[in-house]
C-alpha cells in the first residue's frame, strides 16, 4: 500500500465527543488500519477551526499525507472547507474524504458503544473509498457572449434589456406578433394604478430599437443542442407574409381586409381583429402578421385585398413567403415563457360561458382597458348597460383541491383593483368573495384599505354557485350568487348583473414539452423547477438555463422584474467570467470498452450521451452530463466510469463499512 | 449488549435528497437504531445491483436503498431508474434464494428527517426478524462473490435494465 | 348478448314498481339481458352506513358475492343509492385487504365469498354505455316530439366522482333525452339533492329542498321530471302537495323514471310501464307520443 492516509476525527466541543470515545477512535483507526495505509490518526476538538485546518495542512506537508480523512459533520457541511485546506498544503482536494459522524452517527444515537463502533466502520469505509480517489480537476468550458431569451413578456424584456444594456447581445424569441405579454393587454396595474401601456411601451420600444437585441417575433424554438456555454438553438420563424423591409406598418392592409376574426389570443375573445393584423396598437414591431387559417386568399384564392391595397414600393404584401429555420447560437438562455389563464369553463357551477355575464378576470382587463374592446367602459355583456352590482370572485381554479391546490399569489390585489376600477367608473355595488386576503407586498395592504374605504363589500366564503335560477322575485334577471359568509355563519344568495371571476395563473399548456427541449423539470404543480427555491431561484438543474417570471410560479410584475434582472444578471456572471468551472463529477466511456449497444443512450435526462454511428460507440459529454451516475450502473460491459464515484471506491468502501479489510488480505 | 441479534445494514443515500433527510435527523437530534451504515452516492439512479450483492455477499444482513421521492428526482427522473432496477433486483434475490425482503426501498426528501428515522428503525427490525444472512461468512466467500459476479454482474445487468 | 346481474333494490319491490317493471320492459325491448340476482338483501340504503360503517359494508358485500358467485361481471342497480353503496363498498374492499377480510369473515357463515372484481353500474350507463345512444334511436317508434323533460340527476348518481366526469355539469342525461326525441331543458339544480330521507328527520328542510328542485323546473318550462331514483322519485312526486301548502305554491308537474320515457318512446303500452299509478298524473306526457 503506497498511500500515506491521514484520519482525524473531530470532538465538535461534545456535540461528538458526547456520544462517541473520539480518542479510542482516531487511535483504533491508526493502529487497526495502518496496513490499509493510515499513518496518522488525530482527535481534535474542532476540526473545522483554523487550528483544526492547520493540523491537517501540517501533516500534508510533513508526514506527505496523500490522502485525507476528516471525520465529523456532514459533508454537505464542511467538505468544501476541508478540501480547500488540502488545497492549501498541495494536495489535490478530490482526495479528501469526509465522513459523518455527527448528523449519522453521534446525534441520532445513545449507545455510547453502538455509536464508537459505528463511527469506526464509517471511518473504514471512508478509508477504503478515498484510496480509490483519483486527483480531478474542474472541467473549463469556455463560454459564448450571447444569450438566448424565450418569451417576450415584461420578465423576457427585463432580463434582455439588462444585459444587451450591459453591452452583449441577446436573441429574444417571442411565439406571438409582438412582444409585451399579458402585461400588455392589462389596463392598471396594481397597487399604484398606473396604466401598464405607459410604463410598458418604452421599454418595448427599446427592445425594437436596441443594437445589441436580435427581436424574433412570430416565432418558435424547435430545438436545443449543446451545453452551457455552448447552446446552439433551432428556430422556426413562421412566415408573417408581409415583407419586413418594405412594411411601414402604416395599417392599410388590416384596414381593408374584409375578413373579421375573434380575438382570443390579445383580447380574450372580447374583440375582433383582422386576418391580417398586428395585435395592438404600440406592437413590437410594428408590422403586421397574416392568420393563414383566417384568409379569405389561403382559403379559396381570392380576395388579396391587403397586397391590392399596400401603398409601398415594393409591395410589402408576399404570399409565397416561407417559414424560415434559424439557427442561433447562446452561451446562456433565459426561459420567460409566462402561464395560461386558467380555464374557467373547467368549473361549470361558475356558469362562464354559458351565463353571458360572468366574465374572466383577463376579459375584465381588456373592458377596462381605453384601447380595449369597450373604449373602457364597464358594461354587461350586450356592451352598452353598466352593470349596478357584480361580484369578485377569488381563487377560481387556484387553492382548490379540484383544480389546482397552489395560491396563484396575484388574484387578490387584481380582484382589489377591479373592485376599485367597478366602483370609480360605474358607482355599482362590489362584493368580493374570497378565501383569504393576501397582500403581503410593499403598499399592498394599504390598497386593500382603500378599498374598503371606498366601500367595497367583503365576503369571507368559497363562492358555491352563480346561478339564473331565480327564487324570489328580487333575482329575476339577476346572476345570483350562492356563497357562505363564514364569518357570520349563514348561507348569502346575492343578485347581482355582472360576475368577475379571478381566473388563477396555469403553467403553459406546453410547458412540459418545452421543459424537455431545454432539459430542464417542472414540479408537482407544473411549474418549472428552480435549482433551490430560495437561494437559487432563477437558476435550473440545467447548467445555463435560467428561468424568470410566471414559470417558475405565480407572480406579479414587480416580481417578474425582479426576475428578470436577476436571471440577467446571473447570465453576464457567467459571461463576465469567459470559461466556467464545472464540479468533475462526470461519467466517461472507456472506447476500448464500449459495445455501442446503446442501453445508455436512452437512460439520460440531459441528453448527455450521444451515439457515434463511425466508431460504432457511445460518447458522453462532460459539459452536459450531471453526474447522477446512472449510466455507469447500467453499462453491461462496465465500460463507463465515473470520476468522483467509480465502482471500485463505492465496492471498497462497502467492504470497509463491513470492516472487510480488517483482515489480512488475501487469506 | 442485549443478547439478541444485532443486524449489520448497508444503506445507500442519493446526494440531495436522502442524504439530507439523514442530515435533517441527525440536526433535529431523531434517533433511530444504529445498525445502518451510509454510503452517499450521488442519485439512486447511480446504484449498481451488484452493489447490493457485494454487500449481501460481503457480511451485510440487509440493504436499504433510499433516494427522492418519485417526481423529486434532482436527475429528473433517475430514481424511477432506480425503482425498476430495485423490482428486478428482488427477484433475481429470490432466484438465488435470499428474502426479497432483505433490500428495501424508501424515498426520502430532504425534509423527511422523521421518515428516514422511523423508517430505518423499522427496517433494522424486520432484519431482526429475518435473523442473519449468513452470506460470505463462510471461507468460500471469495468462490460466492465469484460466482455472483460472473452469474450476474457481467451478463444480467442489460438484462436488468427496462429500455427507457 | 352479455348477461348483467340485476340487483332490483328494496324500493323496486314496493313504491317503485313502475320503476322495476319500466326497466325490465325496456331492458328487454333493447336486448339488455338482465339476470336477477337471487336472494338480494337490502343494500342498507342512506340509513344504515352512518350507523355500522362495517356491518353496511358486509350488507352490500353479500349482494356482489351473490352476483359473483353466478360469474357475471356486471352488477347494475337502478336505484341511485344502492348503486352508490354497492360502487363504494365494491371499490374500498379491492383498496382495503382489512376490510375485505373483515368482511369475508362475516360472508363465510353463508358460504360467500367477495372480490370485488364486480363493475359496479348504474342501469342509465348501461343503456347508454353499452347499447348506444344510436341504438337506441333507432329503435325508437314514438319520439317524444317537443315534450320538454327536465333531467333530474340528483346527487348520489355523481357521486362515485369518476374521472374526467363532468359532475357539476355532467350532459349524458341529456343526450339520452334528445335521443328519444324529447327536449331536455337546461335544468339548473338537476344535480342537487333532493333532501333523501330527510323528509322524515326533518321533514321542513327537506320540503324547502324538494320546492328549489319543483321551482327550477316549472320555470324552465319543462313538462316533466325525469328521475333516475326510486328516492328522488318519491320526494318530488308524493311531497308536491305538502310544498304547495307550505310555500303557496301550486306545482303539479309529473315525474318519472326515465324508463318510463324510454319506454314510451320505444312503444311500449303504459300499462306495463307502470304508467297510470302516479299521484300526478303522467297522462300529459303520453300526449306526445301518441
Amino acid at each position: 500500500m503506497s498511500e500515506k492516509i491521514g484520519v482525524y476525527v473531530c470532538h465538535c466541543g461534545t456535540n461528538i465527543a458526547g456520544t462517541v470515545d473520539v480518542k479510542g477512535v482516531a487511535e483504533w483507526a491508526a493502529e487497526h488500519l495502518k496496513h490499509r495505509g493510515v499513518v496518522i490518526g488525530r482527535d481534535y476538538k474542532f476540526m473545522c477551526s483554523s487550528l483544526g485546518q492547520e493540523l491537517v495542512e501540517n501533516d500534508i506537508k510533513e508526514l506527505g499525507l496523500t490522502r485525507v480523512i476528516v471525520a465529523a459533520c456532514s459533508p454537505h457541511l464542511h467538505e468544501k472547507t476541508f478540501r480547500t485546506a488540502c488545497e492549501r498544503a498541495g494536495l489535490n482536494p478530490y482526495l479528501c474524504e469526509m465522513v459523518s459522524i455527527r448528523e449519522q452517527v453521534s446525534w441520532v444515537h445513545t449507545d455510547k458503544v453502538a455509536a464508537t463502533e459505528k463511527s469506526k466502520a464509517a471511518i473504514s469505509g471512508g478509508v477504503e473509498r478515498v484510496i480509490h480517489n483519483e486527483p480531478l480537476e474542474p472541467i473549463q468550458v469556455p463560454i459564448h457572449a450571447d444569450t438566448l431569451v424565450v418569451g417576450g413578456g415584461i420578465a423576457g424584456i427585463q432580463a434582455a434589456l439588462e444585459i444587451a444594456d450591459a453591452g452583449y447581445h441577446v436573441c429574444l424569441v417571442e411565439r406571438e406578433p409582438s412582444i409585451g405579454g399579458h402585461m400588455a393587454q392589462f389596463d392598471k396595474t396594481f397597487p399604484t394604478l398606473d396604466c401598464a401601456a405607459c410604463i410598458l411601451t418604452p421599454k418595448m420600444v427599446e427592445v425594437g430599437a436596441h443594437p445589441n437585441i436580435t427581436l424574433l417575433t412570430w416565432s418558435e424554438v424547435e430545438k436545443v443542442d449543446g451545453f452551457v456555454g455552448n447552446f446552439k438553438a433551432t428556430i422556426r420563424k413562421k412566415a408573417s407574409y408581409v415583407n419586413t423591409d418594405s412594411c411601414t406598418g402604416c395599417g392599410i392592409c388590416w384596414e381593408k381586409c374584409p375578413k373579421k376574426v375573434v380575438d382570443d389570443v390579445f383580447e380574450a375573445g372580447m374583440g375582433i381583429r383582422k386576418a391580417i393584423y398586428r395585435p395592438f396598437a404600440q406592437a413590437v414591431p410594428k408590422y403586421p402578421v397574416m392568420d393563414v387559417e383566417n384568409c379569405t386568399y389561403f382559403k379559396n384564392s381570392k380576395c388579396k385585398a391587403c397586397q391590392l391595397f399596400c401603398p409601398t414600393e415594393p409591395n410589402s404584401i408576399n404570399f409565397e413567403q416561407k417559414d424560415e429555420i434559424l439557427e442561433v447560437q447562446a452561451g446562456n438562455i433565459i426561459l420567460a415563457t409566462g402561464y395560461d389563464l386558467f380555464d374557467a369553463t373547467r368549473i361549470p357551477q361558475y356558469g362562464y360561458g354559458k351565463l353571458p355575464n360572468v366574465f374572466t378576470s383577463l376579459e375584465f382587463e381588456r373592458m377596462c382597458n381605453a384601447a380595449g374592446p369597450t373604449e373602457g367602459k364597464i358594461v354587461l355583456r350586450d356592451m352598452k348597460t353598466a352593470p349596478k352590482s357584480v361580484v369578485v370572485v377569488h381563487c377560481v381554479g387556484s387553492r382548490d383541491e379540484n383544480y389546482n391546490k397552489y395560491c396563484s399569489s396575484i388574484c387578490c390585489m387584481q380582484s382589489l383593483k377591479f373592485a376599485h376600477l367597478v366602483m370609480e367608473r360605474t358607482g355599482a355595488e362590489v362584493y368580493n368573495c374570497y378565501i383569504d386576503i393576501r397582500t403581503p407586498s410593499k403598499d399592498y395592504e394599504e390598497f386593500y384599505k382603500r378599498v374598503l374605504e371606498e366601500g367595497g363589500h367583503f365576503i369571507r366564503g368559497k363562492v358555491a354557485e352563480i346561478t339564473d335560477a331565480a327564487r324570489i322575485p328580487e333575482e329575476e334577471g339577476k346572476l345570483i350568487v350562492q356563497v357562505e359568509d363564514t364569518l357570520i355563519g349563514k348561507q348569502r344568495r346575492i343578485p347581482v348583473d355582472m360576475v368577475i371571476l379571478s381566473a388563477g395563473l396555469e403553467p403553459r399548456h406546453d410547458a412540459k414539452e418545452v421543459g424537455k427541449l431545454f432539459g430542464i423539470a417542472c414540479g408537482a404543480s407544473g411549474w418549472y423547477t428552480e435549482r433551490h427555491p430560495k437561494l437559487d431561484p432563477v437558476a435550473t438543474m440545467t447548467d445555463g438555463v435560467y428561468i424568470a417570471g410566471c414559470v417558475q410560479g405565480p407572480k406579479d410584475i414587480p416580481a417578474s422584474v425582479v426576475q428578470g434582472a436577476a436571471a440577467a444578471a446571473r447570465v453576464l456572471g457567467k459571461i463576465q467570467q469567459g470559461v466556467i468551472s464545472l464540479e468533475p463529477i462526470r461519467a466517461s466511456i472507456n472506447k476500448d470498452q464500449c459495445s455501442g449497444c446503446r442501453i445508455c443512450n436512452g437512460l439520460c435526462p440531459f441528453n448527455a450521451i450521444a451515439y457515434i454511428e463511425d466508431d460504432n460507440v457511445s460518447d458522453i459529454n462532460p459539459a452536459l452530463c450531471q453526474g447522477c451516475g446512472t449510466c455507469v450502473a447500467a453499462c453491461p460491459a462496465g465500460a463507463i466510469s465515473g470520476t468522483g464515484f467509480s465502482n471500485e471506491q463505492i465496492i471498497a468502501q462497502i467492504d470497509g463499512l463491513l470492516l472487510r479489510n480488517l483482515e489480512p488480505a488475501g487469506v | 449488549m442485549s443478547e439478541q441479534f444485532e443486524p449489520t445494514i448497508i444503506g445507500f443515500t442519493c446526494n440531495w435528497c436522502s442524504y439530507r433527510a439523514a442530515d435533517l435527523a441527525g440536526t433535529s437530534r431523531m434517533k433511530y437504531a444504529p445498525n445502518v451504515r451510509l454510503i452517499r452516492m450521488m442519485c439512486s439512479g447511480r446504484l449498481d445491483p451488484t452493489f447490493v450483492l457485494r454487500a449481501l455477499s460481503s457480511g451485510a444482513d440487509g440493504v436499504m436503498i433510499t433516494g427522492c421521492h418519485p417526481g423529486e428526482c434532482h436527475y429528473i427522473e433517475q430514481n424511477y431508474k432506480a425503482l425498476r432496477r430495485f423490482l428486478l433486483l428482488r427477484r433475481v434475490l429470490a432466484g438465488l434464494g435470499i428474502e426479497p425482503e432483505r433490500v428495501k426501498l424508501v424515498w426520502a426528501s430532504a425534509a423527511e428527517g422523521a421518515r428516514f428515522a422511523s423508517e430505518t428503525t423499522a427496517f433494522v427490525e424486520e432484519i431482526r426478524k429475518l435473523g442473519p444472512l449468513n452470506w460470505g461468512k463462510t471461507d468460500d466467500r471469495q468462490q460466492t462473490m465469484d460466482d455472483v459476479e460472473s452469474s450476474v454482474v457481467n451478463r444480467p445487468s442489460s438484462e436488468m435494465e427496462v429500455p427507457a | 348478448m352479455k348477461q348483467y346481474a340485476y340487483y332490483p333494490g328494496c324500493s323496486l319491490e314496493s313504491l317503485a314498481t313502475s320503476y322495476n317493471l319500466s326497466t325490465l320492459e325496456v331492458a328487454q325491448t333493447l336486448g339488455v339481458d338482465l339476470k336477477e340476482i337471487k336472494d338480494w338483501n337490502c343494500c342498507g340504503a342512506t340509513a344504515y352506513f352512518p350507523v355500522d360503517e362495517l356491518l353496511a359494508h358486509t350488507l352490500v358485500a353479500r349482494n356482489l358475492a351473490l352476483a359473483e358467485k353466478d360469474g357475471l361481471s356486471d352488477f347494475v342497480a337502478p336505484c341511485s343509492a344502492c348503486y352508490k353503496n354497492a360502487y363504494f363498498t365494491n371499490a374500498y374492499l379491492k383498496k382495503d385487504p382489512d376490510l375485505a377480510e373483515h368482511i369475508n369473515y362475516a360472508l363465510e357463515a353463508d358460504n360467500l365469498h367477495v372480490n370485488g372484481t364486480m363493475k359496479v353500474r348504474h342501469l342509465i350507463e348501461v343503456f347508454i354505455e353499452d347499447v348506444g345512444l344510436d341504438e337506441i334511436e333507432k329503435k325508437i317508434t314514438h319520439p317524444l316530439k317537443g315534450l320538454r323533460v327536465a333531467p333530474y340527476y340528483g346527487c348520489q348518481l355523481l357521486r362515485p366522482r369518476k374521472d374526467q366526469e363532468n359532475v357539476e355539469n355532467p350532459q349524458f342525461f341529456e343526450s339520452l333525452l334528445s335521443a328519444l326525441g324529447a327536449e331536455p331543458v337546461d335544468y339548473p339544480s338537476k344535480t342537487r339533492c333532493c333532501g333523501g330521507s330527510l323528509i322524515i328527520t326533518n321533514r321542513k328542510a327537506a320540503l324547502d329542498m324538494v320546492h328549489i328542485l319543483l321551482q327550477d323546473a316549472v320555470n324552465r318550462k319543462a313538462d316533466v321530471i325525469a328521475t333516475t331514483c326510486p328516492m328522488c322519485n318519491v320526494n318530488l312526486e308524493v311531497y308536491q302537495g305538502q310544498v304547495n301548502r307550505e310555500f303557496g305554491t301550486q306545482f303539479a308537474i309529473p315525474v318519472m323514471y326515465f324508463t318510463q320515457l324510454m319506454g314510451v318512446a320505444l312503444g311500449i303500452k303504459p300499462e306495463k310501464l307502470g304508467i297510470g299509478k302516479e299521484l300526478v298524473s303522467g297522462e300529459p306526457v303520453l300526449a306526445f307520443a301518441y
